[in-house]
């Protein structure tokens, strides 16, 4: 459990990390640590040089702008959990946060890190697919923008290129009548989801009027579950809906299979905890 | 000279709930762990593993590491083929011992097996230096994985010089089985696994070992529950006088049994020091400990049981086959006897046979784990007695109480020879049947299953076998030793032979030795885990801590009152056997004179008026071999819903009603059944090693090996009944190990219950969401 030798840098300014990282080819970017420190005590990961963005001012903050939350890539799973500003704007991020690891994992690790490391079983992603979020990214040519699903390209795989570092995330503001939830099963060792199933669903006059499914755990990539989303809108907001639609959580994906669940199973998982979510969702949208 | 005066203490502390006084410098860290230790010019050791579960071994090239800065030397198996081999405690004639060297020489028999130690002046150059040594391994197909192929004729031997794989057998038999066989209305058979568990204690193994070759005195500090028969083994092993050796176990941050064993690594790093003459340093790493501190359980019971149809259990058969791995550790072998002796459990039936058979296989070494074969025992024979009233119909509970000697028929012959020695089963039984609501709760999952909902109840009613042990039945000695040692100030320490490792018992050794002096228990201090401190002692395991070594401190205690009574009685004048002691003062009703315990202290070691044929000083060392064994016992139920569409697990209440007999420190027993609760818990739901066919460990981190947390746990309704140990004077039974015996078969069968309405009759440990959604899975679809 000990890494092989690093250089470590721990910069004061955004420019100052994204010079690092283009001078040093073998780079990597350490933000809280809770996915990369394993790795390289495991020594599965040996990076030459890390670049600790902890010391980067300007990449703590959740802040509103023209309708949307924009969140510093060093923010916290627990400053997302505990945010009055979020609760009340954007309901389902927070909810995710609280759900991830205990209470160590939350205070250290951050939304820009988990992003950017693209577990196939992170929390996030259910929500930041449900919530079509984007992700702010700053390089040697400048910022750029992608939707959460282009930038999660596969199973630990992104877009970001290696001189690249995700700034920051931007989610909607909730509609009013939108009702959100978050369900999963839990693996017990890792605290990682077996399956994670998030719902946005807006209800007008008993019927479905806004549906977004986001799921992660069950493939190797993060997904919104469209054909979920189109078997929802427009129809009424019961019960038979609800689970009809569910049974398409897992359409179209490859599920994974592993030590804690098989593809079969883990494909039944995603429809049940998808329909809990959405009667969660549902009746908070009433 | 002035005593240090403090007020006599009349009241008591022995039965109360004193929080723990090791507490504040554990959680303020401020322990002195093993990887705390700092010596100057101190080296750090790291072990090569081996990769594969089965290889030869054609060549080793250790030049690349050498060249490396800082790397000080470079040992393999070859190099320390002077060290003796790791030691095995069985004996029983059949037993096969292979050659155990220290590190793998030939042949590597299982993925973990250490190959190469690499000495550098940090720990960062050492794990480096690792990946530049290269091993040349000839991989053998067939790795023998699977303890039950492993037997077929045509498996591979996992040692080629014996012609199977049988590590050895044991059998014991008694009553007559087959006639109770013959005569049964009822015969019932089940199939009960118990796989591997990965001990985990927070703290890993670690070794700091270090040579004064002036004194040539090799001083080992090691994370070990046994200091002193580990410093006779190291003798042993590296052929040096017992009395140039001092073994320390400083902090130790638990062992569950696993650092009751003398490893490899500890004469590993002896040696090293005396060749090196620089202090060495080896801390393991998770993934180490995970991989190949010797695994629990490891069990695959095949198990009938015979009864009439009015529910009176009659005859069992049983066969255990016990995975051994590739090489025996301390007790490996004596550890499944354990189970065979606990066969009967809580119940009267006579006749049994009983058939164990040892394995050798491809994967690490078993031994003890906390329970260590009674868990695995109570196991058995708790599913087996569900099982059989559900075949005749009858209720869980009734047959239980049905089947258990009454409270006027102890001490208790069992069935394996074990004398049980006090006891009421029914009445702890029937206090977590009333607390739980038995009645009430089958209508209500009555109404419960009419809804579709998978309710159930399980019941454990659990008997130990603890307080280890007397000396015929342990391989090195089941006494223990205390010294007590009054100072001039009044002021007491108390050697123990035990060595506490996360128990608490410089809490209730100074709950006890504050009583019977009548002092504060802050004026006590308990010194342990040091051979150079403390008189030969066994250590701390099988829950013997305060039966067998309290006792021990008991009577140091008294005999140095007895001594102090003489000094008072001289001191007011009077005969000591006119001399009362109370509450710390010395009085009698001869004389209106009082004398304080420190009176006595200063005057012990003053001597300023000793009375006539005594000696200076106040201290005794006594020793308590016991007789037997003792038997705590308790029932625990668990009452859990399994989630139809998930098959996930949810308890809804748990209860523990246990005996340990007397109770010191209410407190501390209460933890000790929640951590062993929760160490039922895990295998019952999550836990449990998993390798493949080809011998490699699949879930070896924290990340796929799951321990339960906190958020895992039920709140635990605990309550006692307290039938004191005939077998000492304190009439304590031991309770380090209740938690994780009662609660396994709780849960287990509880589960069952729930998913009775499907018609399953037994689920395999551990009962992940998935295994028993495929059970519904199945159950529904025939």
């Amino acid at each position: 459990m000990i890494p092989a030798s690093f250089d470590y840098s721990a910069p004061e300014t955004l420019s100052e990390a994204l010079k690092l990282l283009s001078e040093n080819p073998d780079s990597k970017v350490l933000a809280g640590g809770q996915s990369l420190i394993p790795l390289l005590k495991f020594r599965l990961a040996a990076p030459a040089h890390l670049v600790d963005l902890g010391g980067v001012p300007d990449l703590h903050f959740i802040a509103e702008s023209d309708g949307m939350i924009r969140i510093g890539a060093m923010t916290t799973h627990h400053q997302i959990e505990e945010s009055d500003l979020l609760a009340e704007k954007c309901p389902l991020l927070a909810q995710t946060a609280a759900s991830i690891g205990d209470v160590q994992v939350r205070n250290c690790g951050t939304i820009g890190g988990s992003v950017a490391h693209a577990d196939p079983a992170a929390d996030y992603p259910a929500a930041l697919q449900a919530l079509e979020a984007k992700v702010k990214i700053a390089g040697p040519g400048g910022e750029r923008e992608l939707g959460i699903d282009e930038f999660i390209v596969d199973a630990l795989t992104t877009a970001l290129e290696a001189s690249e570092v995700v700034t920051e995330i931007q989610v909607p503001v909730e509609a009013d009548g939108v009702g959100v939830s978050y369900r999963t099963i839990i693996q017990p060792a890792s605290g990682f989801p077996i399956v994670g199933a998030a719902a946005r669903i807006g209800v007008s006059d008993g019927k479905i009027s806004f549906a977004r499914v986001g799921m992660t755990g069950v493939a190797a990539k993060s997904y919104r579950a469209t054909a979920v989303e189109a078997a929802l809108e427009g129809k009424a907001a019961d019960a038979e809906t609800l689970a009809v639609a569910s049974r398409l959580a897992a359409e179209g994906v490859e599920a994974l299979s592993d030590l804690n669940a098989s593809s079969e199973y883990r494909s039944h998982l995603a429809s049940v905890q998808l329909r809990r979510a959405l009667e969660e969702a549902a009746e908070r949208a009433r | 000279m002035a005593t240090t005066t403090t007020k006599p203490q009349a009241k008591t502390y022995v039965g109360q709930r004193i929080r723990r006084q090791e507490d504040p410098r554990l959680i303020t860290g401020t322990a002195t762990y093993v990887d705390d230790i700092q010596r100057p010019g101190m080296l750090y050791a790291a072990v090569l593993r081996s990769p594969y579960a089965a290889a030869n071994i054609k060549s080793i090239s250790t030049a690349g590491a050498m060249e490396m800065p800082g790397v000080k030397a470079v040992y393999t198996g070859k190099d320390v083929s002077s060290v003796g081999p790791v030691p095995c405690a069985g004996s029983m004639p059949t037993l096969r011992v292979p050659h155990h060297t220290i590190l793998a020489t030939d042949r590597v028999y299982y993925v973990g097996h250490p190959v190469v130690a690499v000495v550098a002046s940090d720990r960062y150059v050492a794990q480096d230096a690792l990946e530049s040594i290269e091993v040349d391994y000839d991989p053998l197909d067939d790795v023998v994985a699977d303890p039950e192929k492993a037997l077929e004729k045509d498996s591979r031997k996992v040692h080629p010089e014996y012609d199977d794989n049988v590590a050895f057998t044991f059998h014991l038999d008694g009553g007559d089985v087959e006639k109770a066989f013959a005569e049964a209305d009822t015969v019932v058979k089940l199939r009960v696994a118990a796989p591997r568990l990965a001990p985990s204690p927070i703290e890993t193994r670690g070794v700091v070992a270090e040579y004064d070759e002036g004194a040539k005195e090799l001083t080992i500090y090691s994370s070990t529950q046994i200091p002193h028969l580990l410093r006779t083994q190291l003798a042993l092993q590296l052929n040096l006088p017992e009395h140039h050796l001092r073994v320390i176990a400083p902090e130790v941050g638990g062992g569950f049994g696993s650092k009751c064993n003398v490893w490899a690594e500890e004469a590993l790093a002896g040696y090293i020091a005396i060749q090196l003459k620089q202090p060495i340093k080896w801390i393991e790493n998770r993934r180490e400990s995970i991989l190949v501190v010797a695994h629990g359980r490891g069990h695959l019971d095949d198990v009938e049981l015979a009864a009439k149809k009015d529910g009176t259990l009659t005859g069992l058969k049983l066969r255990i086959l016990q995975d051994i791995g590739g090489h025996h550790q301390l007790l490996t072998p004596i550890i499944p006897t354990l189970s065979v002796l606990m066969l009967p459990g809580l119940y009267k039936f006579k006749s049994f046979t009983a058939d164990l058979i040892g394995v050798f296989t491809n994967l690490a070494p078993t031994d003890l784990y906390r329970g260590a074969g009674r868990p695995e025992a109570t196991y058995v024979i708790e599913r087996i007695v569900d099982r059989m009233a559900d075949e005749l119909g009858m209720d869980p509970a009734e047959i239980r109480l049905k089947n258990f000697p009454g409270p006027d028929e102890f001490p208790f012959e069992t069935a394996t020879g074990l004398s049980y020695d006090s006891g009421d089963y029914a009445k702890a039984f029937n206090i977590a049947l009333e607390k739980v609501g038995y009645q009430d709760f089958l209508k209500k999952q009555q109404e419960a299953r009419k809804q579709g909902r998978l309710l159930g109840i399980g019941f454990c009613t659990y008997g130990e076998l603890c307080a280890f042990g007397p000396s015929p039945a342990l391989p090195a000695g089941g006494w223990e030793s205390a010294t007590v040692t009054v100072e001039a100030t009044g002021k007491v320490a108390v050697m123990t032979g035990t060595s506490p490792h996360g128990q608490g018992a410089e809490t209730t050794f100074s709950q006890i030795a504050a009583d019977a002096l009548g002092i504060p228990m802050d004026d006590i201090v308990v010194v342990h885990g040091d051979t150079a401190k403390v008189q030969h002692g066994i250590g701390t395991f099988g829950s013997r801590n305060t039966a067998i070594g309290g006792t021990a401190v008991h009577l140091a205690l008294q005999e140095v009152v007895g001594k102090a009574k003489t000094y008072a009685g001289h001191m007011m004048e009077v005969d000591a056997a006119d001399v009362a002691f109370e509450g710390g003062v010395f009085s009698s009703a001869k004389t209106d004179k009082t004398v304080s315990f420190q009176d006595v202290a200063l005057e012990a070691h003053l001597c300023k008026n000793l009375p006539p044929d005594t000696e200076p000083g106040l201290s005794a060392t006594r020793f308590f071999e016991p007789a037997n064994f003792a038997f705590p016992f308790g029932a625990h139920i668990a009452v859990v819903e399994v989630d139809r569409e998930t098959g996930e697990i949810q308890i809804l209440r748990y209860l523990a009603v246990d005996d340990c007999g007397k109770v010191i420190n209410p407190l501390m027993v209460d933890g000790q059944i929640h951590g062993g609760v929760a160490q039922g818990l895990g295998p019952a739901l999550m836990e449990g090693v998993i390798y493949d066919e080809d011998g490699q460990l699949l879930n070896g981190t924290f990340m796929d090996y799951p321990i339960p947390k906190a958020q895992h746990m039920p709140w635990i309704e605990s309550e006692r009944t307290e039938t004191p140990a005939p077998g000492n004077p304190l009439g304590v039974k031991g309770v380090g190990e209740a938690g994780t015996i009662g609660s396994l078969p709780a849960f287990v069968n509880g589960v069952v219950d729930a998913l009775s309405p499907l018609g399953v009759q037994h689920i395999d440990i551990p009962m992940t969401p998935q295994k028993v959604w495929n059970l519904i899975q199945e159950r529904s679809q025939s």
